[in-house]
């Protein structure tokens, strides 16, 4: 068991020191954010450094997870990016305001606060839902971004224009590059709208808030190999295709683990931009705690140690 | 390992223990109980503890399960859902297109609001503790100190209340709550406003129901002036089926298959925004388009699977003998932070005794049969067939180790 090896690293910590050091994990802290802001930070930033590289300008993130549930890797991203100073458009439509504002405060932001400042624009799905099917008659000149649930069409046209509308720069604030955020696109299957039009929407989502706005776009979908929902599949592949950096959070193949909670692969896919250059693909396992997410080398845990 | 006359089961590892570990989830208070207030738990230790107590249906979550397959067992926990919600107070909203809700509600177990019961069942764990306590291992003394694998609990929680299945509820504490209820033949025809929906016109009669008894009793605090504000307990019978007016269960690929993932949806945003819980049923054995099924999981916080052995080949399978059936939990939530509380086992069976329905860990005795020393090839195949389906992926077929 691990008693003796631990008592060998308890007695030789240079060793357990080395032994990092050759895997050479990143210590890169996320880039950008405000003064005040930047404290924090700093502890919180090293514990995910594996996610912080690759946050370039005009890239689309891929968040993938498979038999289990990858929504921490949304809230690492939503507070990581309002830390950043950057304009954030989040399109949650599975849980509450609540829920991502409670997350958030143990991660350091404050989601109440970007949004009165303008920083967050918070589409919440399932209000916007209710307020579409049990609420008054709309303004002809402000149409539901969920428009979809109630028209024959299952285009999202409307959803497009309001994550156009929120992203575009306006005159006063000057935050720095625009961001989309979605969580989590296969839901707008199971409400009716159809693969080629989700595909669609993305694909006008990345001609203008990536190409046009020089902003990121992250969006989280679920997927497995032996799922039977064809139309998640077709969606998931598609997006695979055209991501420029996919995390994809996986359950353990050998089961359920107290210590260890999945492995997450980060695909750089160099071959987008560069023909003749292989993706490159880095595996880490981890554990989510209470308010941050230890990376480790597979293998590694602190349980093992 | 064995001892004298009285097995006593050893973990194959030592284990560590925790506020999560040893208790036997009796599912009659898991989801009976319920908070009593808005889901902003400070710190993930009220969550914990709370869910290690027994745990409960959260405010403003949906509690999914799939019916075993004559829909027996199903049934009987959403009748413990309502009781509970009837012995705490809660009002209550039944919607079924099987049953008439009156019926149902004439059919819920009575509570049992003294302590006698407690005690029995107090009584009988020291007794058998104080039968262990005399055998002392002679070949296994290294595990003498471990603590045993506990089906049951010797201290019972304070979280919710104990029914008796053989008696019904008394129709006077039935009336004294407000309950609402929706059966689907005696609806009036929908609104034309709902016909922009999109949606089988059942759910989408339940939903419009539903919202207005949830504005109108303002469980949504919508009405400031109300000072005592109560939780609205809604359990729906049997989503899915024919009855509903959806074919999702008869054919695939169904006419709409969207209508109740769009059900799912209303009703989240409707749960999420008011001060209620919710249990659905769903039969989902009767569904053939999985791909739903993936959907309909999604959209749900918490989904249990009921597996019965009526009828399967299980019944007769001496490693079951002690129970009915099998408990699979598909999904639990995460509320309001990044973790979610998993318990240790993953194994769960669940009985009915003649007053109690109890779901416990699922654990093998030891292979106390003639062969355990001398097994022939087939035997072990065989063996390995029956273990495999409660205990997870093993590999199946006649690859194994011969130790």
């Amino acid at each position: 068991m691990g008693g003796k090896g631990h008592q060998f690293y308890q007695q030789n910590p240079r060793c357990l020191r080395a032994a990092f050091r050759a895997l050479r994990l990143p210590r890169a802290v996320p880039r950008g954010g405000n003064a005040t802001a930047t404290a924090p930070a700093q502890t919180k930033g090293a514990e995910a450094a594996p996610l912080a590289g690759g946050c370039g300008q005009g890239k689309f993130t891929l968040l993938r997870d498979t038999r289990t549930d990858g929504s921490f890797l949304v809230h690492h991203f939503l507070s990581f990016y309002l830390r950043a100073g950057c304009k954030v458009c989040f399109v949650a439509l599975l849980q509450s305001f609540s829920h991502y504002s409670i997350v958030a405060q143990k991660l350091g932001v404050n989601l109440a606060a970007a949004k009165e400042q303008g920083q967050l624009v918070f589409l919440e799905g399932l209000k916007s839902c209710l307020d579409l099917l049990f609420g008054e008659e709309e303004q002809p000149g402000q149409p539901s971004p969920l428009q979809f649930l109630s028209g024959s069409s299952g285009e999202l046209r409307a959803l497009f224009d309001f994550v156009r509308v929120s992203l575009t720069p306006c005159a006063q604030a000057s935050w720095k590059g625009p961001v989309l955020l979605v969580d989590d696109l296969s839901v707008l299957l199971s409400l009716g709208a159809a693969p080629v039009a989700v595909l669609d929407f993305i694909h006008y989502c990345r001609v203008s808030v990536c190409c046009q706005l020089q902003g990121n776009i992250v969006v989280l979908v679920h997927s497995s190999e032996d799922s039977e929902d064809e139309e998640n599949e077709l969606v998931v592949n598609s997006l695979c295709h055209h991501s420029d950096l996919i995390l994809w959070a996986e359950g353990l193949a050998t089961g359920f683990c107290k210590d260890v909670h999945g492995q997450i692969k980060i695909i750089k896919r160099l071959s987008l931009r560069q023909a003749a250059e292989q993706d490159q693909v880095q595996i880490y396992q981890y554990k989510i705690q209470d308010r941050n997410v230890t990376f480790f080398a597979r293998g590694l845990s602190a349980a093992v140690l | 390992m064995l001892n004298q006359g009285r097995c006593t089961y050893v973990p194959a590892l030592p284990r560590r223990s925790s506020t999560i570990d040893d208790l036997k989830i009796q599912l009659e208070t898991i989801l009976a109980a319920l908070f009593d207030k808005q889901i902003h738990c400070k710190s993930r230790r009220d969550t914990a503890s709370v869910m290690a107590a027994g745990g409960g249906v959260a405010v403003g979550t949906l509690l999914l399960i799939e019916e075993d397959k004559y829909g027996l067992y199903s049934n009987l926990l959403f009748k413990y859902f309502l009781a509970e919600g009837i012995v705490c107070g809660h009002d209550l909203f039944v919607a079924s297109a099987k049953e008439h809700p009156d019926n149902i509600l004439k059919e819920l177990p009575a509570p049992l609001l003294d302590d006698t019961y407690r005690k029995e069942l107090g009584d009988e764990a020291e007794v058998v503790n104080s039968e262990d306590f005399q055998d002392s291992m002679k070949i296994a003394w290294r595990y003498q100190n471990l603590p045993k694998i506990e089906a049951s609990p010797t201290t019972y929680t304070k979280f919710g209340h104990y029914y008796d299945l053989s008696k019904k509820m008394p129709p006077e504490l039935c009336q004294s709550v407000k309950w609402h209820s929706f059966y689907l033949h005696e609806e009036s025809s929908f609104e034309p406003k709902m016909k922009a929906w999109n949606m089988n016109s059942g759910y989408a009669r339940l939903l419009q129901s539903l919202q207005r008894i949830i504005s109108q009793e303002g469980f949504d605090g919508s009405d400031p002036q109300k000072k005592q504000r109560n939780v609205l307990r809604i359990g729906i019978q049997s989503l899915g089926s024919v009855l509903w007016g959806d074919d999702v269960c008869c054919s695939d690929p169904p006419e709409d298959p969207h209508s109740l993932t769009k059900f799912l949806y209303v009703l989240r945003g409707l749960l999420r925004k008011s001060l209620s819980a919710c249990i659905i049923t769903v039969p989902s054995h009767l569904i053939q388009n999985k791909a739903i099924m993936e959907r309909v999981t999604n959209l749900s916080d918490m989904v249990v699977g009921l597996e019965s052995f009526i009828g399967s080949e299980r019944e007769t399978n001496p490693l079951y003998k002690d129970y009915h059936g099998l408990v699979h939990v598909h999904q639990i939530p995460r509320l309001n932070s990044l973790i979610c509380d998993v318990s240790d086992t993953k194994d769960l069976a669940f009985r009915l005794k003649r007053k109690l329905f109890t779901i416990e860990r699922l654990h093998l005795p030891p292979d106390l049969s003639d062969t355990v020393s001398r097994a022939s090839k087939q035997d072990l195949a065989g063996s390995a067939k029956l273990l495999s389906s409660g205990c997870g992926a093993v590999a199946t077929g006649n690859q194994h180790l011969d130790f």
